[in-house]
């Protein structure tokens, strides 16, 4: 690693991390001591300072666990454990990401499907905008079970249910960045096609299509993401037995304050991972397109 | 006998014939009269300048021609059939202001673009491409994206990309005009080259004077509101055109007249 990506990437991340975790300490020392005082006058004790505040970091459920109890548990649920156990959160990331990949799929290939019909037909674009805009103002967590339910009146259960929830999630950003960047191609490139007289295909497929790349990726960054939270709440309301969801609300039942979070943190890992992949898929795709190289050094001939 | 017929038909054949040609924009603040009783008959073969100022509708004639505007009156024929039937045969070659190249292909896939569309074969497109590379001075940069090209360059390439099928027209929108003198000069007497080698007929658009002058065989002076044709200028220059003819007393006559007939059809005063 070089100074300059020393000093601009990584020092940043970790000045702003260390601010997390120094405000999240002092958050878990405040909301833990009034219990733990509580529980010292019962228990007849009395303890030093710094033992106090060692304890408020070390209870078994606190309302606001410490990032090393996190961490820990974190650690314990991933590296200790065999993959296919059912206290693995790797396993259950596992399940989680089945849904979420399918879903985003499902999701992407909808929305640019959505998106070529408006951008060619014209009715379609009068009538489905409206709808699919609405169908985002309702609340996924009303829309989930119901889904699931109805589904599963019609024994389709499983992985698909959950990831047609990732599915109504991710297909709208798609959809509407897909029809802004089909319609990004200038007036002149789209008059050279009429003076070639092109096909409407053969314009969707050597213009408008690769016009539109960019912003494909853009969107689907955050179809990857609204993916993964559709996935989690769909495993909510089900009762799932395994994934995120399940942990998340497992914890829940049982005041396992510290599953919760280590299920939270994994998950928002997983979210970065899926947006820094589909970050690389793009870079990839516009490299092939031959965009410019960073360093500018290849010539440009006079 | 039918050997007769066809060189009479030679004769009379017009590439681009418009008869009382107009077109009005409805815009909102009323109507514009782009082009008003435009008559002009473009024979094989000819370079065809249109000068004016701007608004004198002498883009928006190239556009008519190009099917890429209606007129709203007059009739115009391109290689004998409405504009629209002769872009569908893939009539002509245009060449826009700016080189539009799409920066996601290379040069060489930029000039196969229209030939993937008119569906030539793998091996014509290779051998049209490397054809129409050398026509524009190109050779060995068909792999190489457009941004790694100058403006010129650039330029050149989209006019190979035009040359690169069958058509016997191509219309040119200024497609020198944000380039620099220099370079300018350079690609005028490459144009020239060009158009002696391959026997097109050409419409170009242009501002400069100079320009209009050195390159054509006739020059079309427009003026505005509403755009019409005030002079119509047959050079008398010889097809052999170095670069030093611009300092002749033939060539500054004729753009004399150019100029002329700019100031007569554009009173700055208004």
């Amino acid at each position: 690693m070089n100074m300059t990506t020393l000093r601009h990437h990584t020092l940043p991340v970790l000045t702003i991390v260390i601010a997390i975790l120094a405000i999240w300490y002092i958050a878990a020392y405040a909301l833990n001591a009034p219990f733990q005082r509580d529980l010292d006058r019962r228990g007849n004790v009395t303890s030093t300072p710094m033992e106090f505040l060692a304890k408020t970091m070390a209870q078994p459920k606190p309302i606001l666990p410490a990032p090393h109890q996190v961490a820990q548990n974190l650690f314990e649920n991933t590296v200790l454990r065999k993959v296919t156990s059912n206290r693995s959160l790797v396993y259950h990331a596992g399940v989680t990401l089945s849904s979420t990949a399918l879903g985003f799929i499902m999701g992407t290939a909808l929305g640019i499907a959505i998106a070529i019909g408006i951008v060619h037909v014209r009715t379609l674009d009068r009538s489905l905008m409206p709808w699919i805009i609405a169908s985002q103002t309702v609340p996924v967590l009303a829309i989930a079970p119901m889904v699931i339910v109805v589904l599963g009146a019609v024994n389709i259960t499983g992985l698909l249910p959950k990831a047609l929830i990732s599915t109504y999630l991710s297909f709208f950003p798609v959809a509407v960045g897909m029809v802004k960047g089909l319609r990004s191609p200038d007036r002149i490139h789209l008059d050279l096609m009429r003076t070639y007289h092109a096909s409407a295909l053969q314009t969707l497929f050597k213009l408008r299509l690769p016009a539109a790349i960019p912003f494909l990726f853009a969107s689907m960054k955050v179809a990857v993401a609204a993916s993964l939270v559709g996935a989690i709440v769909a495993e909510l309301p089900t009762g799932a037995v395994a994934g995120i969801g399940s942990k998340l609300l497992a914890g829940a039942y049982y005041s396992q304050t510290i599953d919760i979070w280590a299920a939270l943190i994994a998950g928002s890992i997983l979210a970065a991972l899926l947006v820094a992949i589909v970050g690389l898929a793009a870079k990839l795709v516009d490299r092939a397109m031959g965009a410019r190289t960073s360093t500018r050094t290849s010539g440009r001939p006079a | 006998m039918s050997k007769k017929i066809s060189t009479a038909a030679a004769k009379t054949y017009s590439v681009v014939s418009a008869q009382n040609l107009g077109l009005t924009f409805d815009t909102n603040d009323g109507p514009v009269h782009a082009l008003s009783n435009v008559d002009l008959d473009i024979a094989k073969g000819d370079f065809v300048s249109f000068i004016g100022p701007s608004g004198c509708g002498k883009t928006t004639f190239l556009r008519v021609i190009a099917d890429l505007e209606q007129p709203t009156s007059g009739t115009i024929s391109v290689n004998g059939m409405t504009p629209e039937e002769a872009r569908k045969a893939r009539s002509y070659g245009y060449v826009f202001q700016a080189a539009a190249l799409y920066p996601w292909r290379t040069i060489e896939k930029n000039i196969a673009l229209p030939l993937e569309i008119m569906g030539y074969s793998t091996a014509e497109r290779q051998e049209r491409i490397s054809r129409v590379l050398d026509l524009v001075n190109l050779t060995g940069f068909g792999k190489k994206y457009p941004w790694q090209l100058s403006g010129g360059m650039q330029q050149r390439a989209s006019i190979a990309r035009a040359l690169a099928f069958d058509a016997d027209l191509l219309l040119m929108d200024e497609p020198f005009g944000a380039l620099d003198e220099i370079v300018r000069d350079h690609l005028n007497e490459q144009l020239l080259d060009l158009w002696s080698r391959t026997q097109k007929t050409i419409c170009f658009v242009t501002h400069s004077i100079p320009e209009a002058v050195y390159l054509s065989t006739k020059i079309v002076v427009m003026s505005p509101r509403p755009g019409r044709v005030t002079d119509v200028i047959h050079s008398t220059l010889p097809k052999e055109r170095p670069l030093e003819i611009r300092e002749t007393p033939e060539f500054l006559e004729i753009a004399h007249r150019v100029r002329e007939g700019l100031r007569a059809g554009h009173s700055y005063e208004e």
